[in-house]
C-alpha cells in the first residue's frame, strides 16, 4: 500500500466528497418518501452509481412505470457517458477487473478528474484511476444511505454545498485551456450548451453531447478536406 | 410482482442500462484505438464536455435566474484562484465557501 498514492487520490477527490455527500443526501431523502428500506437506496447507490439516473429513478419506482421502458429511459439519459468513453479508450492503461471496475465507475465527475491525471506517469496515473473512482463511489454510497436513514429529518446547514461540483468543472476547463492554448474548443462548447439549453432545457446535457461529437465530426473533416488546423 | 420483487428488479434494469452506457464504446471501438479520429476526439473532447459540464451544473440558476449572481460570483472567484494559485482545493473550497455564504443570507448582496 502506497500512503502517498491514497492521499493524493483523496485530495483529488475532495471536491467530489463536497459535491456527492449533500447530492445523495438529497437522492436518499427523495427516496425515503418512497417507504422503503433505507438500504435499498444504499443498493442503488453500490450499482447503480449515476446521480441524474437515480433521482429519474425515483419518479419511475413511485410511478411503478415499466421494466423495458425503465431499462430505456435511463439508457437515454446516460447516454453521454458513451462520448466520455470514446474519449478515453486510448487513456485507460488499465487491464482486467481494474479496468471494468473504472468503466463501471464514469460519472461525469469520475470522467472529469481522470482527464485531469493525463500528465501523470503512467503506473501513478493507473493507481490514482482506481482510487480515486472508489472514493467517489464512496462517498455517493455514502451520502445515498444517509439520507435514505435519516430521510426528512435532517436538517444540516449545508445549503449551496453542491456548487463544489460546478467549481469542479470550471477548475478542470481553466485546465484544460492551460493544456490547450486555444479559445475555440471553449467557445463552441459554449455555443453548443447555450443552444442545447434553448432547444430543450429537461435533456439539455444530452443533446449538448451529441452536438459536440457531430460538431467535432465536422470539424475533422473540414481540416482533413482543406489540410488546415481549425482548433 | 410484490413491491420489493420490483425495486429490486427495477435496480438490476437500471444498473445495467446504466453500465450499458459507459462499457459500450470500450467494447465497439478498442480494437481500433488507434485511429485518427479516435485521437482527435480524445483530445478535443474533454475541454468541450467540460465547458457543457459547467453550464449543465448551472442550468437551474441560467433557467430560474434564482441565485444567478452569487453562482457567477462564485464561478468568477474559482477562475481567479485557479489562475492565480493553481490549487484545485483552493479554488473549488473558496468558490463553494462564498457561494453558501452568500445563498445562505450569511453575506447580503447590495439591491
Amino acid at each position: 500500500m502506497n500512503l502517498s498514492g491514497s492521499v493524493s487520490a483523496f485530495r483529488l477527490s475532495l471536491p467530489v466528497l463536497f459535491g456527492y455527500i449533500p447530492l445523495g443526501i438529497a437522492f436518499g431523502v427523495l427516496f425515503s418518501d418512497l417507504g422503503y428500506h433505507w438500504l435499498w437506496a444504499v443498493a442503488m447507490g453500490l450499482i447503480i452509481f449515476a446521480g441524474a439516473a437515480q433521482f429519474l429513478a425515483v419518479g419511475l419506482i413511485a410511478n411503478h412505470a415499466g421494466l423495458f421502458e425503465v431499462g430505456v429511459a435511463i439508457f437515454l439519459l446516460n447516454a453521454r457517458h458513451m462520448v466520455y468513453g470514446l474519449s478515453l479508450i486510448n487513456r485507460l492503461g488499465l487491464r482486467g477487473w481494474r479496468r471494468w471496475y473504472l468503466i463501471f465507475a464514469l460519472t461525469d465527475e469520475t470522467y472529469s478528474l481522470l482527464t485531469l491525471l493525463e500528465q501523470r506517469a503512467p503506473a501513478l496515473r493507473d493507481r490514482l484511476q482506481v482510487r480515486v473512482a472508489a472514493l467517489n463511489h464512496l462517498y455517493w454510497v455514502l451520502g445515498c444511505g444517509l439520507g435514505a436513514w435519516l430521510g426528512t429529518t435532517l436538517d444540516l446547514p449545508t445549503e449551496g454545498a453542491e456548487f463544489a461540483l460546478p467549481a469542479l468543472f470550471m477548475v478542470l476547463v481553466v485546465e484544460q485551456y492551460r493544456a490547450l492554448r486555444r479559445p475555440l474548443p471553449f467557445l463552441v462548447g459554449l455555443a453548443i450548451a447555450a443552444l442545447a439549453m434553448l432547444l430543450h432545457p429537461d435533456q439539455m446535457l444530452l443533446i449538448s453531447v451529441l452536438l459536440a461529437v457531430a460538431v467535432l465530426l465536422l470539424v475533422r473533416g473540414g481540416e482533413k478536406w482543406t489540410h488546415r488546423r481549425i482548433f | 410482482m410484490d413491491a420489493q420483487t420490483y425495486l429490486l428488479s427495477f435496480i438490476l434494469v437500471a444498473a445495467l442500462a446504466t453500465f450499458l452506457t459507459r462499457a459500450l464504446p470500450f467494447v465497439l471501438f478498442s480494437r481500433h484505438s488507434d485511429h485518427p479520429l479516435l485521437e482527435f476526439l480524445g483530445r478535443y473532447l474533454p475541454p468541450v464536455l467540460m465547458v457543457l459540464l459547467v453550464v449543465y451544473a448551472m442550468r437551474d440558476a441560467l433557467l430560474s435566474g434564482q441565485d444567478l449572481l452569487p453562482s457567477l460570483l462564485a464561478l468568477g472567484v474559482v477562475v481567479g484562484l485557479q489562475l492565480w494559485l493553481r490549487n484545485a482545493l483552493i479554488s473549488i473550497g473558496g468558490g463553494t465557501a462564498l457561494y453558501m455564504l452568500l445563498v445562505q443570507g450569511v453575506i447580503a448582496l447590495p439591491g
